[in-house]
Parts: structure tokens; sequence; C-alpha cells
């Protein structure tokens, strides 16, 4: 199911699957991927990260304080300045790639949307086959925005010329931590 | 046809950047690996169920949807007319001191004009769909439901962003993008209200489902504190499940991808980012929709999903583009849209441009018969406005087949200044565009009844009617002869009712159903006057009339005595190769031995392929019969003859067949073969008029020699 997942998710352009045993590896792909992006406590540098299981257990203070222009508090002017969105996606379907999220709580979006570089954290055990699969674990009774999210933003409305992050990020990184426990 | 339509037609023939998009783009083939593994035909059945038992019970579930979403918390406000769905909006920015809108696309709001009605009260609303923002900049309509400025070079969108931004701006499409980006964030964080259409209204749960590539659906929902959504009501389906189907095949028919970038479902409103929730506004529009579903031919086209694969394959709309061919809703479903919408008289023209090949058919994931469709718009309007006088003239002659013989004896003898190696290649004047890319055919000097008479034939048990049709009987009796050789080699005797006369698609085609049943009702008797075997038919249009339309045209003129005849044609009809095929495999036909290969590409007609469903058996006699086949790019695309239409449409039918010439020549062929003398006289009047060596010929006179 992940290597089903991970081809079609590549295949949407612009987009990395990476895999990791435990959430501290994970945690130290991230920290490289801030580091590496130049994330700092400036304007247009700034990463936010909106609230995810996966932060349950981390020391987010002393994160932030390794880590200058990483923010935890997801607002308006933050995500606005911000290269780097990261948050945490509830499902994937295996069979397009696709990443699926209760986005209800408006800082999962401000991330996702606003950013250069969104970063999707994903229980590799939460990888289902497809659209219909995911239609009976989500629904709109029980979720006011539901968003899903293939590839990263793009258009081809000049001369149907792809052109990559037209309003939203222009790459989209996956982040698959197979150690269930500390993802729910 | 209005002077206004032929210039824009002329004007757009000069522009051709359109076409080269979507030829570079490749769409059939692209369409095809996205649906790589999926059923289209069980998808688009289910769409087909769905969508048309929503516009069945379109008032329940706009009711159910109010219901459901006002539950959530969500207002929804029901509006009839176009003014309605305006005083709401305006109010409300009013009410809520609203002066900058954002919006996502909703072609609802373009239907209506909305942007200008807002402006005249001050209040300013910005397209951030790409597209849609340079059409905005450019003062145009859309000329592409999905890619509205795909008629606009590069070039012209840095102009336009170069003026908006008071910055000279490079052509390059990625810095173009960029650009795009920059000016559009700032304007997302100081709207007031964000205003975004709909995919899909679900009832069942009040909620929207919003597809988007861009993600600005997501950044209009999400950054202003009031949004407003206007959906048409064909959104409507009933419930959760029935969104699947849709979501899966819009893009993939839309865009050649699997899924778009976003897809959100929003039901009831979410938190603002101060913490406040959001208002959702959602107006339910009406606008002739709900009449639309009442009509019991119209009610099929709700069952659109906006993805405009109509209009990718459409060899007019291509030449056209939106501009010439639909008004805001554009291509073949667009005419049809247009029509309701817009009131009847704006179609009054652009229906005409429909050629009829039913492209557009095959692959409409809403499963809707667009040409038909149409060709039931021009029946409306023709027995509303009536037919021009010279158009009803011509289509009363070609019924009677003794007048229509002595005025085409007449034309033989005016014709003949003309003639030079049987075609006409020059015409004077005012008729000179109809031999720009091609030459004319002649009128036979003998006509083909006369020519059957004097054919000696084996007596046989076995008999076959022949079916000529006008083009055979007075333009290429030839193939006439040749068929009868075939069957006569397979031991059938053919028969050729004398009374027969035209098969009545013209008149069909032309929106006058009445005449087309005269014309049916006049050639049952004769066809069935002996006791045969097969009524045969080597003319892919004569056919569609005889093996489909004839039960179908005489019902609906309340001629239903005459309708068991019909079937009963319709059964024993044939085209000749269709026949021939069965008689080799039967081995009633021997192919000559020691035969010498020739080669030969095989043209589609419209009418063979995708009206009577033959294709596979003339390829595989030809075969039989010595032939080897060399297919040509898009074989299967018309020709440009469309009966009437290449002289109604003369500049759009040359340059269809301009295209399909080059398809022709690439393939090194020695021959074209097409079962429909129209396209022959289409594709043989092109190769002579450019000086090619490939011959255009009919399956039977390829075949005449070859079997034992």
């Amino acid at each position: 199911m992940f290597d089903k997942f991970k081809a079609a998710a590549e295949a949407a352009g612009n987009t990395e699957v990476q895999r990791f045993g435990a959430k501290a590896e994970a945690l130290i792909f991230i920290e490289g991927l801030l580091k590496k992006e130049e994330i700092k406590d400036t304007p247009g540098f700034y990463a936010v990260w909106a609230d995810s299981p996966f932060l349950k257990g981390i020391d987010t203070k002393e994160l932030a304080a390794k880590v200058p222009g990483l923010k935890f508090e997801v607002t308006r002017e933050l995500a606005k300045n911000a290269k780097i969105g990261i948050t945490q996606m509830e499902w994937g379907l295996a069979n397009m790639g696709t990443l699926a999220q209760d986005s209800t709580a408006v800082e999962q979006r401000l991330a996702s949307a606003l950013s250069w570089i969104h970063v999707a954290l994903l229980s590799t055990d939460k990888i289902v086959a497809d659209l219909p699969a995911l239609m009976t674990r989500m629904h709109p009774g029980t979720s006011n925005y539901i968003a899903l999210i293939t590839g990263p933003s793009k258009t081809a409305d000049i001369e149907r010329v792809l052109a990559i992050g037209v309003h939203g990020p222009e790459q989209l990184v996956i982040v698959c931590v197979d150690e269930s426990g500390g993802m729910n | 046809m209005k002077k206004e339509l032929a210039q824009s037609i002329h004007e757009a023939l000069e522009r051709q950047n359109l076409a080269g998009i979507l030829d570079r783009w490749n769409y059939p083939a692209t369409r095809a690996k996205a649906y790589e593994g999926i059923d289209f035909e069980a998808i688009r059945n289910r769409i087909a169920e769905i969508k048309g038992s929503a516009a069945e019970h379109l008032e329940e579930l706009a009711e159910k949807f109010k219901k459901s979403a006002e539950a959530r918390g969500a207002k929804v406000f029901r509006a009839n007319s176009p003014e309605a769905v305006k005083d709401y909006i305006t109010n409300l920015c009013k009410e809520k001191g609203v002066k900058k809108i954002v919006k996502s696309k909703s072609m609802a709001s373009e239907e209506i004009h909305l942007n200008k009605h807002l402006a005249k009260h001050g209040i300013q609303a910005d397209e951030t769909d790409l597209g849609e923002w340079i059409i905005q900049l450019a003062h145009q309509t859309p000329s592409h439901m999905v890619m509205p400025a795909l008629h606009l070079t590069k070039e012209e969108v840095a102009d336009l962003f170069s003026k908006e931004t008071h910055q000279q701006q490079s052509t390059d499409i990625q810095q173009l993008v960029k650009v795009a980006r920059k000016e559009l964030r700032g304007k997302y964080f100081d709207a007031d209200m964000g205003m975004s259409g709909a995919n899909i209204a679900i009832a069942e749960t009040g909620t929207l489902v919003i597809c988007t590539n861009e993600g600005n659906a997501r950044l209009v929902t999400t950054l202003p504190k009031i949004h407003v959504a206007l959906v048409g009501l064909e959104k409507l389906v009933a419930n959760y499940a029935d969104a699947e189907p849709i979501i899966t095949a819009l893009p993939k028919s839309a865009t050649s991808q699997l899924i778009t970038s976003y897809v959100s479902f929003i039901t009831g409103p979410s938190p603002n980012t101060d913490g406040s929730l959001k208002e959702l506004h959602i107006v339910l529009m009406d606008n002739k929709r709900t009449a639309m579903a009442k009509d019991p031919q119209f009610k099929e086209a709700l069952q659109c999903i906006r993805c405009a694969s109509c209009l990718n394959v459409c060899p007019v709309y291509r030449l056209v583009t939106g501009h010439v061919f639909g008004h805001i809703y554009t291509g073949g479903i667009g005419t049809i849209l247009t029509a309701w919408f817009n009131e009847m008289e704006t179609t009054g023209d652009i229906q005409g441009l429909c050629i009829g090949c039913g492209k557009c058919k095959e692959i409409c994931p809403g499963k809707i018969d667009i040409p038909a469709l149409i060709l039931e718009l021009r029946r409306r309007v023709a027995s509303k406005e009536g037919l021009p006088f010279i158009y009803k003239t011509a289509l009363s002659v070609i019924n009677n087949r003794k007048l229509f013989h002595a005025m085409l004896r007449a034309a033989f003898i005016a014709q003949k200044p003309f003639v030079k190696e049987g075609f006409i290649r020059h015409l004077p004047m005012f008729l000179s565009n109809l031999s720009e890319y091609r030459s004319l055919p002649t009128i036979a000097p003998v006509p083909f009844r006369d020519v059957f008479k004097k054919i000696k034939q084996p007596q046989s048990k076995t008999k076959a009617s022949f079916f000529a049709g006008c083009a055979i009987e007075f333009v290429n009796p030839g193939i006439g002869a040749a068929i009868v050789k075939v069957l006569n080699k397979a031991g059938i005797e053919v028969v050729f009712p004398e009374n027969q006369s035209c098969c009545g698609i013209p008149h069909w085609g032309s929106g006058s159903f009445d005449m087309a049943a005269a014309a049916a009702a006049h050639n049952i008797k004769p066809l069935l006057a002996d006791d045969v075997e097969y009524v045969v038919v080597g003319c892919a249009t004569c056919a569609t009339a005889l093996k489909k339309e004839w039960p179908h045209l005489l019902k609906d003129q309340n001629m239903d005595s005459l309708v068991p005849g019909a079937k009963k044609v319709a059964a024993k009809t044939v085209m000749f190769s269709e026949l021939v095929n069965k008689l080799i495999e039967e081995k009633k036909l021997t192919p000559k031995d020691g035969l010498k290969l020739q080669t030969l590409t095989y043209h589609d007609s419209c009418h063979a392929k995708r009206h009577v469903g033959i294709d596979k058996e003339p390829r595989a006699a030809l075969a039989a019969a010595g032939y080897e086949l060399k297919e040509m790019f898009e074989c299967d695309t018309c020709c440009g003859m469309g009966g009437s239409y290449t002289v109604k449409q003369p500049e759009i039918s040359m340059q269809m067949l301009k295209r399909k010439l080059k398809n022709i020549e690439d393939t090194g062929a020695e021959y074209v073969s097409a079962e429909c003398p129209g396209c022959l006289i289409q594709l043989g009047g092109g190769l002579h008029k450019s000086g090619s060596k490939i011959k255009a010929k009919h399956p039977a006179e390829l075949m005449e020699d070859k079997f034992k």
C-alpha cells in the first residue's frame, strides 16, 4: 500500500515521500529540512507548525528555541510570511497519492495553503486504497471542512503550460511514520 | 447565417493558437491514460443515473439541501432569476460593508454577469483563478470552460500583467504565474468577502464540493470572514456517496489528471482566524434550470459536470474557440446551456456550428447526446422561425426524385465550362470559397438508375434491394455498379426500386423533422416491395437513416402506422462493407489468388463509426481483398463535409479538410477509402485540388475486381 501511495504521490510532481520507522527519525529529517531551507526569524522565512498529534510528547518550546523562526502558533500574519507549513494529515489514498484532513480548524488551512513548502505528516498505517474507502472513514456529517490534497498547487491556464505554485505550495513533502504510537 | 457570425468565424480562423495548444496537449491520449484501469462506461452510467435522477427531483433536493445546510449553520437563499441573485448579494454586501470580494471560479456568476453588477454598486470583485483573472483584466469572456484564457498567448498575458502592475513583465510563463501569485496574495488578505461556486452540492449533508488545482478556492473560503457560494441547481446530488464518481471522472475528463490538487468539502461555517465563526451564504440559482428539467429532451443536459471534454475533441471548437462557438458556456454543451439560460435567440446562429460528428458524445462523462440536443435546438428554431427559403426549396426538391433528376440534368449541362478531369476546379465569384481547398464533383452524365438497367445480372433466389442515395445516384454511379458486381459474385441478385428518393438525413440535419419523416415514408414501401433478404446501402449517412432514425422519426411525427415497416427495413439494412465482410467469413466470397498488395488508409465517416457502429468491417474486407492498411492520425475525425455544412460553413469545413488531407498524405498510402460518398466528394476533391497522387475510392470500387 505504501509503495503504491508513494509512486502515485510523487507522480503528481514536486512531491517527495519520506518514510521513517520512528517519530524521532522523522523529527530529525524535519529539522534538517528546516535548516536546509534556511528557516529563520525573518518574515518570509518562518515555518509554521499547526497543531498535530505528532507533537504530543515533544517539547515545542525547546524545538522553537532550537530553530528560530519555527512557530507553533499559526496566525494569518505568520502563515502569510511562512516558507514552510507543517500539518498532520489523517488519511492517505494509495491509488492517487492523495492526503485527507479534517481542516475545520483554520490553522490547518493557513499552514498548508499559504506556505511555499507544505510538509505533511502521515501515519503509514492510515493509507487506504481509494476515495470510496476514504468516504467510509470521513463524513461531512462530522467534519465541516474536509480537505483533500494531491501534489502542489498548479495551473496550466497560460497556453496550457504547467506552472507550479500559483496560489499555494510549490512543493509537497510527505513524511510517513510507521510507529503508530504518538501519531494518533 | 448572419454577417457578424461569418465575420467572427473568419477572424477566429486567422488566429489558430488555441488549436495549436490543443494539438500539443494531445488530449485523447492523455485522457485515456488518466482513465487507465477504470471502466469509463460504468462510471458514466453511474453519473448519468445520479445526475439524471437529481434533475428529476430538483425541487425536492434543493429543499433538502437548504434544510441540511441550515441545520449546520449556513444561510441558504433560493433565487429564481439572475436579478434575485444580484439583489441578494448586493444587499448583503451593503449590509456588511463589503467593498472588496475575492472570487474563485463560478461560471454561474459569469452567466449572470455578476461582477459588472457589483461594480455598478461600488463593489470590486477580483477573480483569483489565474485564467479567470486574465480574462477579467482583458475584459473578455471565457473561450474554454475549464481553461478560460486559453486563446491568449503568453505575450498577450504579459501585456495585461504589465498594465496591471505598471511594470514591464517578461513573457516567461513561470514568471507570469509568480506575478499573479504576488498580486493576488494581497487581495485575499484585504477582501471582506470570498465568493465561490461549487462543483457538487450534496443535499443529504448540505455540503459544497469544490475542486481546484491552484488552491485559490481554499484561500477564498478561508481568509475573508464571509463566504458566499453561488451554485446552479444542476450541481445538486442526493447523497454523499454520489459525489464520488463525479470527483473521480471530472479531473480525468477535464485535464487528464487523476484528481485535482485540491478537493474541499465544505459543510456549514468553520472558524475564522480571529476565532469568530464564518458567515456562510449559499445562493441556489435556478435561472431556467427547473424549466429545463421539465423538458423531456433537454433535462439530459443537466447531467453535465462541466469538464469541457466535449470542447477538447470538437473539430469545430478547436478552430473557432468558445468566443464564436458558445457564449460564457462554450462549445457543444455551451450552445445548449446558452440557449436555455440566455433565451433561444442567442442560439439561432451558433447551433449551426455543430457538424454533428458525434465525437463529443463518445467521451461525455455525463452521457449526454450533445449532437442530438443541438439538433433538437435546430428543430425548435426551424419550426419557430422556419427554414430560410432557399434551403426549404432545396430540401423539397430532393424529396422529389424526378424533379431533382431533371434539375441535375440541367446542371450537368451548365457545369461544362468549369469541368476538368471530372472535377470542378474553380467556381466564379460568389461561390469561389467552396472550391478554395477542394475541387467540386461534377454531376454524372448518366444517373445510376439508367446505369443499372444495362447491368446484366445472374438470377438468384437471394435478393438484395439497393438503396443508392443521392450521391451514388447522381454524382458517382460507378460505386453503385461496383456494389452490384461484388454482390453478384456472392450469388446475390440486386434489385433497384426506382421509386426511391432521398433518405431524409439532410432534412433531419436542418431541423426539419417533418420533411425527413416524409422522406422515410416515401421509401419504405419500394424497399420492401420485392422479397429481399437485405437492403444494401453504400452510404453511411443513408445507413443512419435506414438502420436507425426512420422508426424514431416516424413515431415522432405521429406516423405510427409506418413504424413496423421502418423497423423491418432497419432489420434488413446492411452497409455494403458489413455485408461483404460477412460474405467473406461465410466463404460466399473468395478473394482471387495472387492479388497484388496495395496500400490504403481508411477514413471513418462520422455516420459509419458513431451512428451505425461500422468501423472494423470495412477494414477486414479491404484487407482480405489485398489492401495493406496504413492508419492515419485521427482516422475517425470528421473531414468537414457534413452534408450541407460545407455549404453553410465553408470556411470551417475547408479548415477541417486541410487537416484531414495532411493526415492522409502523411501515411503515404496509394488510396484513401471511406464508405460515404459525401466524405469521398470532400476527400477526393481536396486531393485533386492539391494535386495529390492519392485517390479517394469507395470500398466497392476498390473491391470490384478482387473476388473469384
